[in-house]
């Protein structure tokens, strides 16, 4: 059914860390090297090595340029994939019950036999998080690595989304955000995360912690130090004397 | 949003049936005998063409059944329903039309089926939050003033065809009025979209990715705005003109000469109902609204 869960069990999502991410887009490479394999049809691309090249993928990860009051513009990498909503409309819109949000953990789904490729999921997001597979005809999406967390074929520490175990810089985390003592969300609440798009009341259970503040640029040269130095012994003298000739 | 040709021909064509096929049903001048038929027949080519042509979209259009199975909360599914309901409970009313009787109660029980499915195809646009110029209630009654108007030119029944022209006229051009301030008053930005606000203006340095995708492709799409002003002209005029066509030139010539402005009209209001509306996802590319005056 795609009416949503009045409550779900768990909440698994995303935690990014906007201040440590460097957008080295290891997390877009892994999404998609996963997620071609295993859960669901593969993430197809077109013309992949011809003039027009375009593809699937899950997670996209944008920069932008931010302007501060004082100082100097700062970069943000800023990644971007499916924020699991509790009121996801992309899922009440679906008119085959493709797409759905579980109860056990609130991962949004979607069941790609039941998918017809109307498209209407991706007018409801808000976030771009859902992309149609020209080559498969049904809609893909985050699956918050579903055949991951729960594979005890796995090694423990590979029981994670495949974006958050590559990342080199530790930028992503991930956990049960419904727990207030879950490691997650006490790092939402150490630093302010926040929702995006809040004022389409999709209520996002994934957030991003913003960049923390930069340090103020000391205004003297990094020189100064240096410039300071006074000259001794046979330099000193060279330097009293030459200033004296003028 | 992109303007798929398979998705206005089929709002056009079965907004045009759903609404002949009203008048037809609702006893207010229903054909008899083979007229009758005729006009039947025509009414459910249309609707059903245009439902037929909605398949056209589909990445699996041999899974169309499913569409089905979520009344209770996709306005797409219950247009499913009630197409189909207004399409069957339309059978009896045709057949009687063709024996000579008057639709009756239950002809009024079908009319309300077929502007129901109108309504629908209408709300599928209407509920979307992300795409602000169609989260609108004039969105529902344009669709539906489509329908009433092209069904009553159709009949023909000009005086009813007239008035609803007129009116059409008048409540698209208010509706591009308030469609231009929809999205600024969404109040969503890249601000909001990134939650970098509080930091100073974002803008975008850099493109996720060079090529396009499915986003940029389906959401983002920039095509021929630069003739959007003709077109709203050209939309206003089209279903305007039945309005002084019929009462001018009552004649069979005058029905069709006003069926033509009003498709013209139609196609051209629908054409622009797609390429004008944007997505909030445009954000995350860099994408702004349109400026409001143009």
């Amino acid at each position: 059914m795609t009416c949503l869960p009045g409550h779900t069990e768990k909440k698994l999502g995303l935690v990014i860390d906007l201040d440590t991410c460097v957008g080295c887009q290891a997390c877009v490479t892994a999404c998609k090297g996963w997620n071609d394999q295993g859960y669901g049809a593969p993430l197809s691309d077109q013309d992949a090595y011809g003039a027009d090249p375009s593809g699937t993928f899950l997670n996209r990860v944008h920069s932008y340029e931010v302007q501060p009051q004082g100082g100097a513009a700062q970069i943000i990498n800023f990644p971007r994939s499916c924020l699991h909503c509790e009121d996801a409309p992309c899922v009440t819109v679906c008119p085959t019950g493709a797409s759905y949000k579980r109860i056990e953990d609130g991962i949004v789904l979607v069941n790609e036999s039941a998918c017809i490729g109307c498209g209407l999921c991706a007018w409801a997001c808000p976030y771009g998080a859902r992309e149609l597979d020209a080559e498969a005809g049904v809609m893909k999406k985050c699956t918050l690595c579903v055949d991951r967390i729960y594979n005890d074929n796995l090694p423990e520490e590979d029981r994670e989304p495949a974006c958050v175990r590559t990342c080199p810089t530790g930028a992503r985390h991930f956990g049960d955000l419904g727990d207030p003592d879950s490691e997650v969300s006490r790092l939402v609440a150490a630093r302010d995360g926040y929702a995006l798009m809040p004022e389409l009341r999709t209520r996002p259970v994934n957030r991003y912690l913003p960049p923390r503040r930069k340090d103020a640029r000391e205004e003297a040269s990094l020189l100064a130090p240096l410039l300071d130095l006074q000259a001794q012994g046979f330099a000193g003298w060279l330097d009293r004397m030459l200033g004296k000739m003028g | 949003m992109n303007p798929a040709p398979s998705v206005i021909i089929f709002t056009v064509l079965s907004g045009l049936g759903f609404g002949f096929l009203a008048w037809l049903c609702s006893g207010i001048a229903t054909p008899v005998g083979l007229h009758g038929l005729l006009g039947f027949a025509l009414g459910y080519g249309l609707a059903v063409g245009g439902l037929v042509a909605s398949t056209f979209h589909l990445g699996q259009p041999a899974r169309a059944w499913r569409a089905f199975t979520q009344w209770r909360s996709s306005w797409l599914s219950r247009e499913a329903w009630v197409s189909v309901a207004a399409l069957l409970a339309a059978v009896p009313v045709a057949l009687g039309a063709l024996a000579g009787r008057e639709p009756g109660l239950w002809g009024l029980v079908a009319a309300a089926l077929c502007l129901g499915t109108v309504l629908c195809t209408s709300m599928i646009y209407a509920q979307l939050a992300t795409v602000p110029r169609w989260h609108h209630p004039l969105v529902p009654v344009t669709f539906v003033l489509f329908a009433l108007a092209g069904g009553a030119i159709l009949l023909p029944l000009p005086g009813a065809a007239a008035v609803l022209s007129a009116g059409l006229a008048a409540v698209l051009a208010i509706g591009f009025r308030i469609g231009d301030g929809r999205f600024a008053g969404a109040g969503s930005t890249l601000a909001t979209a990134t939650g970098l606000g509080g930091i100073g203006a974002p803008r975008v340095f850099e493109q996720p990715h060079t090529g396009g995708n499915y986003l940029t492709r389906e959401m983002i799409h920039v095509v021929g705005r630069r003739h959007a002003a003709r077109l709203r002209s050209i939309a206003v005029a089209g279903v305007a003109l039945p309005a002084l066509i019929l009462p001018l030139l009552p004649s069979v010539a005058g029905v069709a000469l006003a069926l033509c402005a009003h498709l013209a009209g139609a196609f051209a209001a629908r054409w622009l109902f797609f390429a004008e509306a944007e997505h909030v996802v445009g954000l995350y590319y860099g994408r702004r609204p349109l400026p409001e005056k143009r």
